[in-house]
């Protein structure tokens, strides 16, 4: 019984585990290699190793001290103040959450959204100017910001649901490129007047009001702001819907087989439509955290690779809210520790994008990470896809 | 049959009477709304072709008003042909010439508008969406999805820089972008093919990882060690005697770098070859109905393999033109989506090698007249303009203008006697 259960459990991380070992120890080899003090010693094959590993060594403390937990950080401050890095880790995660989950449960009614950058600016957009134009109590101007940031957003994921539906037009195609109007968009928005911010003629818009910021957490010091439960509570509606409702369990109907869906009396065209206004609504919900929890003001960059890196969360969260949430953890990890990788090691905060690519690279193939370790039987069920064009 | 003929009559009687609208919507707006008293000049020698006219001057009401009734005449004639049922594509390109130039007319007015170099640029910025879209399109025309277009030119405008500043010769450079597009080709070709994994997800991944790297090593290597690493020289302007000579023509298509005449021959062969030759077939049929394919003994996997490596190929001269073929040095994230555009340059083109060339030029168009308004002081929001070949893609996969349709198989693997 015993017995089995851990049997079970190495199977379950087995893929996981070798797609991480594999994607780490690459980034270690491009670190080493592209460092001229490693490169300088390859006369001496022991040297040389022993150089690398430093350097990797290195690279890879200031990553976990950039992302978790730095002991001098503690020095002169209270004892908190050394989880200043997790802290980073969880702001960067919490929009991520969001729009990871947004992308995962497109995956599940079968669909690839890869517009949670468009839908993640819109619902930035309306947070902002809900935020700044208005004069609301607590409480209520932060969920009448929200509100609109998830509408707006939902609004734009949901046409490309409508078009799909009605047309047939691919997703991924109407997607990538509301991405880019979207992106365009907002460039517009913050020359107009509502949003341009008195005194200034940078893209930059007025600071949210203060009724409208989240709270901090954890003090002053520490970013860590009450987004995070917003995030959580999201993956929990999201594994709610998809489990315990009659919405949801059409979602994933359609997901498994539209045709047999459609058979058995499910409206695929509502499915699509519905999900994308939904999966937009999270991600516009993800835009509208990050500006009332750490931006407090609209700027053209808002977005960063939020929603772009909602696809790998997405991906390696296996596309289940709770993987979700621990794949954006990770991933904000790595963008935290990146930053104090890149600032005490020299190596570019970039590398943690390489790393990112390469572990879903292995996590969604997992016949190649099988072929390479000669493996007889790798437990991957569910493996991700998304349809031809026409599809 | 008959229901597919009535809907393809339809389309054109929606073109017709779309296009009938704009011209009338034109002749009001931009004949009879105020440009000023201002006069139009278009400009239209470059460099040293022969002159056949140095400027045109028109006073920008009028010129747009005589625009506005080129068009329209232009969408009568296209109902009449419809009536008559002739090709009605000639009648609906001038009228949206006509739409065209009078909205430039009558936004330009009291400006100067350098005609000539409008084109050239637009052609210029074409370049790399060209070899993108070659590339998207051998990729899928064979059955593989071709996400990764923007990860191909980016490495391979890396690779180019690099070698091309090692070893300061142009040519290294442009050697080497094609091995570098092959080599994002072979982990696509890989993945897709050998390991069955999605291909919307795959191509995805390896833009990330592609950005990832070059960002990276632009940091680690480019930018502290410039001088040896990133100061690649770039080809010069090749004049074709004779016809870059010829006014308008010429200085647009004759006189440039050996990668723009590149380009013409690659669109030409691709042109040619899918059509004509038995590869072209054979690469079609692997793309709409594999399994037919197999059973008259063409093996799928392997040319499916052979054509996304012959368009990574393609791919990598597009990148080279982003360093040797014009500026020279790498720049981080160079390609700026281009990948993307010549996506939806392929898409838009119907999965045709003509139509995605003619997509391209269009896109390229779109942003350079964005730039030259912005240049020459126009307000129009620059970002509307750039928002057009975003648009345009969207209108066309959604029908609305003519309904286009990928190749059958395009993005399912193939596994013989298989589950698909």
């Amino acid at each position: 019984m015993m017995r089995n259960s851990i049997n079970k459990f190495i199977q379950a991380i087995k893929l996981p585990g070798l797609s991480f070992g594999l994607a780490f120890t690459l980034t270690g080899l491009i670190i080493a290699i592209s460092d001229s003090k490693v490169l300088g010693k390859i006369g001496s094959p022991l040297e040389f190793i022993k150089s690398a590993g430093a350097t990797v060594g290195n690279a890879y403390l200031a990553l976990f001290q950039g992302s978790i937990f730095d002991i001098n950080l503690t020095k002169g401050h209270n004892f908190f103040q050394g989880f200043y890095p997790l802290s980073e880790t969880i702001v960067a995660a919490t929009p991520l959450i969001l729009t990871g989950l947004s992308v995962a449960l497109a995956f599940k009614s079968g669909l690839f959204n890869i517009g949670a950058q468009g839908q993640f600016i819109f619902g930035a957009i309306g947070a902002s100017y809900v935020g700044f134009h208005f004069h609301l109590p607590v409480v209520i101007h932060i969920i009448a910001a929200a509100i609109a940031g998830m509408a707006l957003a939902a609004l734009w994921g949901g046409i490309v649901g409508l078009l799909k539906a009605k047309t047939g037009a691919h997703e991924v195609i109407l997607t990538i490129m509301m991405n880019y109007i979207a992106g365009y968009f907002i460039l517009w928005i913050l020359k107009t007047k509502p949003f341009l911010r008195p005194g200034r003629i940078d893209p930059i818009a007025p600071e949210v009001g203060l009724n409208a910021r989240l709270p901090l957490l954890a003090g002053d010091n520490l970013r860590i702001h009450a987004g995070i439960f917003i995030s959580l509570a999201a993956a929990v509606f999201v594994w709610w819907l998809l489990t315990k409702t009659t919405i949801g369990y059409k979602f994933r109907a359609v997901g498994a087989n539209s045709q047999a869906a459609k058979t058995a009396g499910i409206s695929v065209p509502f499915v699509v439509t519905a999900t994308m206004a939904i999966c937009g609504a999270l991600a516009g919900l993800g835009g509208a955290v990050h500006v009332l929890g750490s931006e407090h003001a609209l700027n053209a960059d808002i977005a960063g690779s939020f929603g772009f890196d909602a696809i790998t969360v997405a991906l390696l969260g296996r596309a289940q809210p709770v993987g979700t949430v621990f794949a954006a953890l990770l991933f904000g990890a790595l963008r935290a520790g990146g930053r104090t990788m890149q600032s005490s090691t020299g190596v570019p905060l970039d590398i943690v994008l390489v790393t990112q690519a390469l572990i879903v690279l292995f996590i969604a193939a997992p016949t190649f990470v099988r072929y390479l370790f000669r493996l007889k039987k790798l437990n991957s069920t569910a493996s991700l896809t998304s349809k031809g064009w026409n599809g | 049959m008959s229901e597919i003929r009535s809907n393809i009559e339809r389309r054109r009687l929606r073109g017709i009477s779309v296009i009938s609208a704009l011209s009338f919507a034109s002749l009001i707006f931009f004949g009879y709304t105020n440009p000023g008293e201002g006069k139009t000049t278009f400009g239209f020698v470059l460099n040293n072709e022969w002159v056949l006219l140095r400027e045109w001057v028109i006073s920008a009401a009028s010129g747009a008003k005589i625009f506005s009734v080129l068009a329209l005449l232009a969408s009568l004639a296209a109902a009449f042909a419809y009536r008559n049922k002739m090709k009605i594509i000639i009648p609906i390109s001038v009228a949206t010439f006509g739409i065209f130039m009078a909205f430039i007319t009558w936004v330009a007015a009291g400006k100067f508008i350098p005609f000539t170099g409008l084109l050239q640029g637009a052609l210029l910025l074409a370049v790399p969406l060209v070899f993108g879209s070659m590339s998207g399109l051998i990729c899928e025309r064979s059955g593989v999805i071709n996400i990764a277009i923007e990860g191909q030119l980016l490495a391979s405008a890396f690779v180019s820089g690099v070698v091309a500043s090692l070893t300061h010769k142009t040519i290294w450079g442009l050697i080497v972008a094609p091995i570098a597009g092959a080599a994002i080709s072979f982990l696509l070709a890989t993945f897709a093919i050998k390991f069955s994994m999605d291909q919307v997800i795959l191509g995805f991944v390896l833009n990330v990882l592609v950005i990832g790297l070059t960002d990276f090593l632009y940091k680690k290597l480019l930018v502290p060690y410039q001088d040896t690493w990133n100061t690649a020289p770039t080809f010069g302007h090749i004049e074709i005697p004779v016809l870059s000579k010829i006014p308008l023509i010429g200085p647009i298509f004759f006189s440039q770098s050996i990668v723009v005449f590149l380009m013409y021959a690659i669109v030409a062969v691709i042109t040619f070859a899918l059509f004509k030759t038995k590869w072209g077939l054979r690469t079609r049929a692997i793309g709409e109905h594999p399994t037919a394919a197999d059973t008259v003994g063409i093996d799928v996997n392997k040319l499916r393999f052979k054509n996304v490596m012959i368009a990574g190929l393609i791919a990598g001269i597009g990148g080279a033109y982003y360093t040797v073929g014009s500026v020279g040095a790498f720049g981080k994230e160079m390609t700026a989506g281009a990948g993307f555009i010549a996506l939806a340059a392929l898409i838009f083109g119907k999965w045709s090698p003509m139509g995605a060339v003619f997509a391209a030029l269009l896109f390229g168009f779109a942003d350079n007249l964005q730039s030259t308004l912005t240049i020459i002081g126009v307000s129009i929001p620059s970002e509307f303009m750039l928002m057009v070949p975003y648009i345009a893609t969207i209108i066309a996969v959604t029908g609305l203008v003519g309904r286009v349709r990928a190749p059958a198989a395009d993005g399912v693997p193939y596994l013989r006697g298989g589950a698909h």
